[in-house]
């Protein structure tokens, strides 16, 4: 009898030796006889089980982790290929609590299925969704886009269907379905995961996207940074190709969607949508002043749908389940769920899918199990490199984005980044500047020249310089840059930078 | 500005001419060069220029904005190291300032003997195993000083 296995094909588990592992697991059975089917899926998003192997048997799959080139022949010794017992034995995977208690809606494939089959894809219910889509009017899609309450999850949270009804409200001609696969923010890998674990999903949700709004041509973007995700996509665009969900008859409708991946070049700008725009048109990736929108000037001067990797791959399971499905998750006008990457200084790093409304002190200790240093958490910054730094007396503060607001914080993409206590919050404060003069596109002068000026304050602030009025002259700065620039990045990378300056006076030398 | 050997010629045109139909086909046709010949020789640049009727200042411009873009040829090996919060929460930046020194180079630098080229990357996705490390496309996870050692010496065998 042939056994199945699945060891991920994930970035992730991969840099912690999933690949080696999956080599020593085929020779060994090879050694020993055996008949094995290798399945390399995505990852199921709990890094610190990673190298996690999992085993088909007659009860469901058993997961073993995490798991070494040296663990291999004792867990076939343990005759793991029956699920037998072993120290590493983690019992059936979807009883893991860390998984169990999670509401997977976006990610219920990942780690489950084979991410470049089409087959296995529709086994697990994919495509179900387009086909919904087929049989209903355009207006129809849009409809339950806007019922569903999505918000964009690549940061500015904008309602997907009022985007989606502005392109589709553009007269005929040529109009673009855009993925943003930058991910640029620190702290954040949900659209890596799932590029990696699950790509049809993205594939289908942007096709629904271009029968929606009369788009024959969509481009994912994607970061250079991401060979593996781009890999999986390449692999899983060709066999969609290939089934006929993508092409000149998209199941057989006698629709067209064609649908290519794009490499940025390592420039945090092009996540913004319409550096975006600019660096797929091949050109520099500096920020165009709006209006117009890219609903109605994208690409190519062409109407244009802009939407993050979690947004598009939330579409299907929309249309297949229905917009109040979807919207009954969540709370206030964060609807659905949304994917957190917990990331860090955490025990238990890794991706956790739940409705809108936890407290970030049940991520942090709940899933993530304090931090991995064994010190006590003293903060967590919260969407990424322009998100601002939480206390520990906030982690009471909900996932929502009204809430986050509320504390002067943002959610951004998702990404938590803890940190112990051995944190220097004027040197965090210090790289928040740094990371946006290196990356400014350099269109305007607040955000070029003063991350550069706060830089250099916040050094003397370090040295113990004039502490009084150096917190006054960076608090200025701050402001400038929050009031004169064009866009987000200059825009806010203050807000680290005030929010360290906020509640961590002492690390800048305030007495206070 | 060194002139382009014949057989860089001859790729650098060859790429131009098979991906000038595209749409906006300019970031294609430098990824393409760097692909084939480690970097993007400057020289290349007016030919880039001439077969994609751009301007020498439109494709220089690009060339600069992009970091992933490089003038030089790399070493034979390049070594990324994450700087960003979530690796610099669990040692990232002991971590860079280790690679540095058994490198002996700083970020953006190539080591004497072109073996080791040294670059800054701001996220490589794997925050959730930080400190994080992507050698020759590769990635690594939880990487101590001591594992960065072990991986450089796997890495400089197999040269
Ligand atoms: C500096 C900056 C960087 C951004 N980076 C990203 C990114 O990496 N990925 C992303 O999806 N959105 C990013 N955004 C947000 C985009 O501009 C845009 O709002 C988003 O792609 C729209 O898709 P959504 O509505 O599905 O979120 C960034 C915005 C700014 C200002
Ligand atoms: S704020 Fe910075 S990144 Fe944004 S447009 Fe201005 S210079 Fe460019
Ligand atoms: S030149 Fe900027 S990353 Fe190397
Ligand atoms: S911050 Fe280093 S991998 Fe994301």
């Amino acid at each position: 009898m042939t056994s199945t296995l699945y060891v991920p094909r994930d970035a992730g588990a991969l840099s912690l030796g999933a690949g080696e592992v999956a080599h020593a697991i085929a020779r060994e059975a090879t050694a020993r006889g055996l008949e094995l089917q290798l399945i390399r899926n995505g990852s199921r998003g709990a890094y610190w089980l990673e190298p996690l192997v999992e085993v088909a048997t007659a009860r469901g799959r058993t997961a073993y982790g995490p798991v070494t080139v040296a663990d291999v022949p004792g867990l076939f010794d343990a005759d793991f290929l029956s699920g037998g017992a072993h120290p590493l034995s983690l019992g059936p995977t979807d009883a893991i609590p860390w998984l169990a208690s999670q509401q997977r809606l976006t990610f219920a494939r990942v780690g489950i299925v084979d991410p470049v089959s089409v087959a296995d894809y529709v086994v697990h219910g994919g495509y179900q969704g387009l086909r919904r889509a087929l049989a209903l009017s355009p207006d129809a899609v849009v409809e339950r886009i806007l019922g569903s309450g999505l918000r964009g999850r690549g940061g500015a949270a904008f309602p997907t269907g009022i985007k989606w009804k502005t392109v589709l409200e553009q007269p005929a001609g040529q109009k673009y379905v855009t993925c943003n696969a930058d991910e640029g923010d620190s702290g954040t890998f949900s659209d890596r995961m799932l590029m990696e674990g699950d790509p049809l999903s993205l594939i289908e949700g942007m096709t629904i996207a271009g029968l929606a709004v009369g788009a024959t041509q969509g481009y994912i973007y994607l970061r250079a940074e991401y060979p593996h995700a781009h890999r999986a996509l390449h692999q899983a665009i060709a066999a969609a190709y290939q089934a006929r969900y993508l092409g000149a008859d998209v199941m057989g409708s006698g629709k067209r969607f064609d649908l290519e991946v794009r490499l940025g070049a390592g420039a945090y700008i092009c996540g913004e949508e319409t550096s975006m725009l600019e660096s797929l048109e091949g050109k520099r990736g500096e920020v165009r002043v709006r209006p117009p929108l890219p609903a109605i000037k994208g690409l190519f001067g062409r109407p244009t749908i802009v939407n993050n990797v979690i947004t598009l791959a939330s579409v299907p399971t929309i249309l297949h389940r229905g917009a109040e499905h979807y919207a009954g998750y969540g709370m206030g006008k964060s609807r659905g769920t949304l994917p957190i990457q917990l990331a860090g200084n955490i025990k238990r790093g890794g991706l956790v899918e739940r409705a809108f409304g936890l407290t970030l002190r049940e991520l942090l200790y709940d899933y993530g199990g304090g931090s991995a240093s064994g010190r006590p958490l003293r903060a967590v910054q919260v969407g990424g490199p322009l998100g601002a730094y939480i206390p520990a007396s906030q982690f009471d503060t909900l996932v929502d984005y009204e809430a986050l607001g509320s504390i002067g914080a943002l959610l951004g993409h998702g990404g938590i980044v803890a940190f112990d206590d051995t944190v220097d919050m004027a040197r965090m404060a210090r790289y928040a500047m740094e990371f946006c003069a290196v990356e400014s596109c350099g269109k305007c002068t607040p955000c070029r020249i003063g991350s550069t000026r706060a830089m250099e304050v916040i050094d003397l602030l370090i040295e113990g310089r004039e502490t009084q009025g150096n917190v006054r002259k960076l608090e200025e700065l701050c402001e400038l840059m929050v009031q004169g620039s064009l866009c987000g990045l200059g825009g806010m990378a203050p807000f680290p930078v005030q929010s360290a300056l906020r509640h961590f006076r002492e690390d800048f030398g305030i007495r206070s | 500005m060194e002139t382009l050997s014949s057989s860089q010629g001859e790729t650098v045109r060859r790429i131009a001419g098979d991906l000038k139909g595209r749409p906006g086909p300019l970031i294609e046709v430098l990824h393409a060069i760097q692909a084939e010949l480690g970097y993007v020789p400057p020289a290349a640049v007016p030919l880039v220029a001439s077969e994609l009727n751009l301007s020498r200042a439109e494709v220089h411009g690009v060339v600069s904005f992009y970091h992933f873009f490089r003038s030089t040829p790399p070493g034979a090996h390049t070594v990324s190291v994450c700087r960003a919060e979530s690796c610099q929460a669990v040692g990232g930046e002991a971590l860079a300032a280790h690679v540095r020194q058994q490198l002996g180079v700083d970020f953006h630098e190539t080591t004497p003997d072109g073996r080791f080229s040294l670059e800054p990357v701001y996220c490589l996705g794997n925050c959730a195993c930080s400190p994080a490390v992507m050698i020759d496309g590769r990635l690594h996870g939880r990487v101590s000083p001591e594992r960065f050692d072990a991986l450089l010496s796997e890495v400089d065998r197999k040269r």
